[in-house]
């Protein structure tokens, strides 16, 4: 089973089976980790899905594209890798990838 | 609480959340999430959008997976409740059985506001709030067809917009002068009229809907004016209505929505409320407020939940809404309600992206952010710190990012 780690602000792990036609915002509230609300669904309209993906694996996921980048530019958490979950379609290549998550979604 | 039941009356987007909620909170006993629609609990902002246009399916619009709410011990029951006994602490259910429960939730949600002229009873008059409204609709939306949309709000335009993208013929009925009145600023207004109209939509500003006429099916409709506009279906979008009739009857104290202070509870503090049924006093308005929209009914559902598990959470967030018309993503920042200036960053009249700051007594109050995610994303940043406010000065300045922070 192919699986994502989220980890925390505080360094928590939730782990969740990734399931291949979900986004990644999907995969975390139906795995119901804290930390990822997705308040709009998936419409890149909230920016409450935030995620800083693991260097290590930025290049096998993609960057943000400009839609994203609007909305995470004035994010103060804001890192080079991070992403909208939302507009992360998963596949099973994404075993073991690893996502921070900022301390607060704003 | 194990061994206790708690029960979420209204299966949407305030009710799902709350049951999630519930479990993120500690919650160890059961949990029963009532609905009268028989899917799972589904997005309904998106219904005028991608599932009309048909570019989603109601299973993409599931808010969570039938297997979240298996593991999370969330029961789903499909059911009407008549009546809330709150003395023994129970639900009447609509087949006549009764629900016990330890706590209660209300997330009755809202309702169309009805259009009450001769004729709209009639076939081919369709409201638009349930999946099933858009199934119907879908049926009726064939290219070349003519729907006639009454209400230029945004379910209306954002109807119209994805009927165009079917092929049919669209007229949009607004009884005041401009689309988005009760809303946005004149400009704002000024701004859709015009996409809707490069678009091909007929824009009917003044029109007042005097009745509606056929046989059995709609054949036209007539305006004050006199007026008739030929129409295969008519979609009305006029309003909501807040669904508080189950709380009043149990005797809950109602003011235009099931009244709720700063930690959800109802006039009945053992019974918590969230959702486009609830008002609450807000501070920045020294009034009740009811909210129609998806993130408030979130952040209440969040709320709730704490309360009923005993913890002390307030509402506070921000009010935000957003709207997708064509290629116009609309973000909403705040309540503009009282403003009594506002400042544009870019030509509204010419431009397909500008924001329109609105300011009361010189101080940022809110944002209507026309493809600008950066601009929404600023201004519900500065909003939600309190500070620092600003004024004219700074918003004219022209890219903001130089007054981030």
């Amino acid at each position: 089973m192919a699986v994502v780690m989220f980890v925390s602000h505080d360094g928590e792990t939730h782990t969740a089976s990734l399931d291949a036609g979900q986004s990644l915002m999907q995969v975390a509230t139906n795995n119901a980790v804290p930390g990822v609300d997705g308040d709009c669904g998936g419409e890149a309209a909230c920016g409450t899905c935030h995620v800083i993906v693991d260097p290590q694996w930025s290049e096998r996921v993609g960057l943000s594209g400009p839609d994203e980048e609007q909305m995470l530019a004035m994010n103060p958490e804001r890192e080079p890798t991070s992403r909208l979950s939302c507009q992360m379609a998963v596949c099973d290549a994404w075993d073991g990838l690893t996502v921070r998550l900022p301390e607060f979604q704003m | 609480m194990t061994g206790q039941r708690a029960v979420i009356v209204g299966a949407s987007h305030a009710g799902a959340q709350l049951a999630a909620s519930l479990r993120q909170e500690g919650w160890t006993g059961e949990v029963v999430l009532v609905g009268d629609e028989s899917a799972l609990p589904y997005q309904r902002p998106p219904l005028s959008k991608a599932l009309l246009a048909g570019k989603s399916t109601l299973e993409d619009l599931a808010i969570r997976s039938a297997a979240f709410y298996a593991k999370q011990e969330i029961q789903l029951l499909d059911a009407t409740i008549k009546s809330i006994d709150r003395t023994a602490g129970h639900l009447v259910l609509g087949n006549g059985e009764s629900l016990g429960y330890d706590k209660l939730a209300l997330c009755t949600g809202a309702r169309p506001r009805r259009l009450l002229v001769p004729g709209a009873l009639l076939g081919g008059v369709y409201y638009l709030r349930t999946a099933k409204d858009v199934e119907l609709i879908r049926g009726a939306a064939s290219p070349g067809r003519r729907a006639v949309i009454v209400g230029g709000g945004y379910v209306g335009l954002e109807t119209a917009a994805s009927l165009r993208a079917l092929g049919l013929d669209v007229t949009v009925l607004e009884a005041t002068g401009r689309v988005l009145e009760r809303v946005t600023a004149p400009e704002v207004s000024a701004f859709f009229e015009r996409i809707h109209r490069d678009a091909g939509v007929s824009i009917r500003t003044n029109a007042l809907v005097e009745a509606i006429a056929g046989d059995t099916q709609v054949r036209e409709v007539f305006l004050s004016s006199g007026e008739s506009i030929p129409a295969d279906f008519v979609i009305v979008g006029i309003g909501v209505e807040p669904n508080t009739e189950l709380a009043s009857a149990s005797g809950l104290v109602v003011d235009n929505g099931i009244a709720i202070d700063d930690r959800a509870r109802t006039s009945d503090p053992g019974i918590v409320a969230a959702g486009d049924c609830t008002s609450r006093t807000m501070a920045s308005h020294g009034r009740r407020v009811r909210l129609e929209c998806v993130p408030s009914a979130g952040e209440q559902a969040k709320v709730a939940a704490a309360t009923l598990c005993g913890k002390a959470k307030e509402i506070t967030a921000l009010p935000w809404f957003w709207s997708d018309q064509y290629d116009v993503k609309l973000q909403i920042a705040g309540l503009n309600t009282g403003y009594d200036e506002v400042v544009l960053s870019g030509d509204p009249r010419q431009d397909r992206d500008f924001t329109c700051f609105y300011l009361r007594h010189g101080v940022l109050i809110a944002a209507d952010c026309v493809n600008r995610p950066r601009d929404f994303m600023l201004t519900k940043r500065l909003l939600a710190q309190g500070a620092p406010l600003l004024g004219r000065a700074e918003l004219v300045v022209p890219d903001l990012t130089d007054i981030r922070g």
